[in-house]
């Protein structure tokens, strides 16, 4: 069951030139969370930014009852995010949204995360690791600097393959490029993405194209996080009549089930 | 206020509102709280004075292109069109778990038409556990080129009329910000029927993108909501206070106990909470708490020697 509650930051560091992780003890949302879901931050308390701030679950020790989140820092509520220390409290609500769901047994689990995309894909790896799928992870960022996440993956011990535009990665080019080429043929894949839309649909039509299944997390500006105030619309074909709502409705849907967009939105 | 102070439990925090009897003063404004289930891992929606329903339209309606919302200081705009099921679905799918939760419903009706209040008003009238109607009366009248009901005070006056003929129920409008003399506007819905007024709805606004050099919302304008609005809502309830006498359930920008109480004091008898609760989802129920206890530490015995206190001189 989603919950509030304030949750005592345990470690907020910057790393890299805009991201940041923060650690929250939040013991009462940690039993429900779930790969994909989010949770709903009010930065502080000075109704400056007014609204709660989604972020995915980048990371949840159950054990330690915390959950880490990734973020970058991009306007006004994330720069208030930085701000907090350790010590401090922040307001969260959550887990919400929909979860991603487990591949078919057998089949290999391909994540492609690119920027700060990878953060929902990284307790995907861990709750895939824990029930003992194949997986395997492809990582793009501009530049290796920005390559925050990389440890982590590795320290789980899945296969994981950084892409870069600079060159001081294990290859570099696009994230998507790097999928192509370490298609074996011999296994079936389900794909899971998160990250800028052009790439998501990259991902998607290579999907189409060799005929596979999986999903995508979407992001979205969002009031309530919760499914009243139909704020985060969107239409999942363009020939749909009606929309849905990305924070209940979502975050994640089929790789089929929505129209991604080549060019940024 | 010399009064003795009073244990919390003894302050009566019933109020009535024209006709809309409600357990306490505080509800959750249309558009912001869905059918009241969504927001039921947090708090049970029954413990409201009333929930005011997603405005509801005789059609289903998809509602406007995405960007609906964005954030500005202290507030947000927003253009989610009035998406909503349509109000045949409203009382099949969603009036039967509002009952089976004893919340007090509100619904919130919206025509294109003069006729399709009417309408929707007879619909509604006889549905079990629809305590009273709230009249958004922002909507553009596609009869009268697109001018909006509620900034002609001749077409206030007609739609609470229309309204009012069509049902038994307390008639509620919810007056629209966006005009040049508000009392003006209130007086026509007094002399239309109206039972009490809701004030404020939103005040128009728009936002710009300068990375996509166009306006942030697809819809180009939007209703400001939030803090950012409280002092302008607060102005037109104390001059509506003082020239017509018609109940009032004020909202715009609460987000504290301290905001209900100001508005109680400029002559809301009961407050209605929105954007606030994308901030914080326990707000309802702490503002009903922090109204309680303030009347008790003043000795109050009863919620309603607040209203209107701004005024005494």
């Amino acid at each position: 069951m989603p919950t509030l509650e304030s949750a005592l930051v345990i470690s907020n560091n910057q790393v890299s030139s805009h991201m940041f992780e923060m650690e929250l003890a939040a013991p009462q949302i940690v039993p429900f969370c779930e790969p994909g879901q989010f949770v709903h931050l009010r930065v502080n308390s000075l109704n400056d930014p007014l609204l709660r701030r989604p972020l995915s679950l980048y990371d949840v020790d159950k054990k330690r009852g915390t959950i880490t989140l990734l973020y970058k820092v991009v306007g006004k509520g994330t720069t208030s995010l930085a701000q907090l220390h350790a010590d401090e409290y922040v307001d969260v609500m959550g887990p919400l949204g929909r979860p991603f769901s487990y591949p078919p047994a057998g089949q290999w689990a391909i994540l492609v995360g690119g920027g700060v995309g990878i953060a929902p894909l990284l307790y995907l790896a861990r709750r895939l690791k824990e029930k003992n799928y194949p997986v395997r992870v492809l990582y793009g960022t501009q530049s290796s600097s920005e390559l925050v996440a990389l440890d982590r993956f590795r320290q789980l011990g899945v296969q994981t393959v950084a892409a870069t535009m600079d060159g001081e990665a294990d290859y570099q080019g696009l994230v998507t490029d790097l999928l192509y080429q370490q298609l074996s043929g011999q296994e079936v894949e389900y794909l899971y993405t998160c990250g800028p839309e052009p790439m998501m649909a990259e991902v998607a039509e290579y999907a189409r194209q060799y005929g596979l299944n999986g999903e995508v997390s979407l992001e979205e500006h969002m009031a309530c996080g919760v499914g009243a105030c139909l704020g985060c619309a969107r239409k999942l074909k363009d020939s749909d009549e009606g929309y849905v709502k990305v924070c209940k409705d979502g975050p994640v849907f089929g790789l089929y089930e929505v129209e991604l967009d080549l060019a940024p939105r | 206020m010399p009064n003795q102070p009073l244990k919390p439990d003894k302050v009566d925090m019933s109020v009535n509102l024209g006709g809309l009897q409600m357990k306490n003063p505080v509800c959750t404004a249309s558009g912001t709280f869905g059918y009241g289930s969504e927001y039921i891992d947090y708090f049970d929606p029954a413990l409201l004075g009333a929930v005011i329903v997603k405005g509801t339209t005789m059609e289903p309606r998809a509602g406007n292109p995405p960007p609906r919302i964005v954030e500005t200081p202290a507030g947000m705009l927003n253009a989610i069109g009035l998406e909503n099921p349509g109000v045949e679905a409203f009382i099949s799918q969603y009036m039967p778990e509002l009952r089976a939760q004893g919340v007090t419903v509100v619904a919130n009706i919206a025509g294109n038409t003069l006729e399709e209040y009417g309408q929707l008003a007879q619909r509604l009238d006889h549905v079990e556990g629809i305590a009273a109607l709230e009249l958004n009366i922002s909507c553009p009248n596609v009869k009268q080129g697109g001018l909006q009901f509620g900034t002609d005070p001749d077409m206030v006056y007609q739609v609470v009329n229309m309204v009012k003929s069509n049902t038994q129920l307390p008639v509620i409008p919810k007056l629209s910000p966006n005009v040049t003399d508000i009392v003006a506007i209130a007086s026509a819905a007094q002399e239309g029927g109206a039972d009490a007024l809701a004030m404020i709805n939103t005040l128009m606004g728009m936002a710009v993108d300068i990375d996509r050099c166009r306006p942030t919302l697809a819809n180009i304008f939007g209703g400001l909501s939030g803090p950012a609005i409280k002092p302008v809502a607060l102005r037109m309830i104390y001059q509506v206070y003082q020239q017509v006498k018609l109940p009032i359930l004020g909202g715009g920008g609460i987000v504290s106990v301290r905001d209900a109480l100001e508005f109680m004091m400029v002559g809301a008898s009961a407050v209605s909470i929105g954007t606030g609760i994308f901030v914080d989802p326990y707000l309802p129920c702490q503002v009903i708490d922090g109204l309680q206890e303030y009347a008790a530490q003043h000795g109050l015995a009863s919620i309603k020697e607040l209203v209107g206190a701004a005024h005494q001189e």
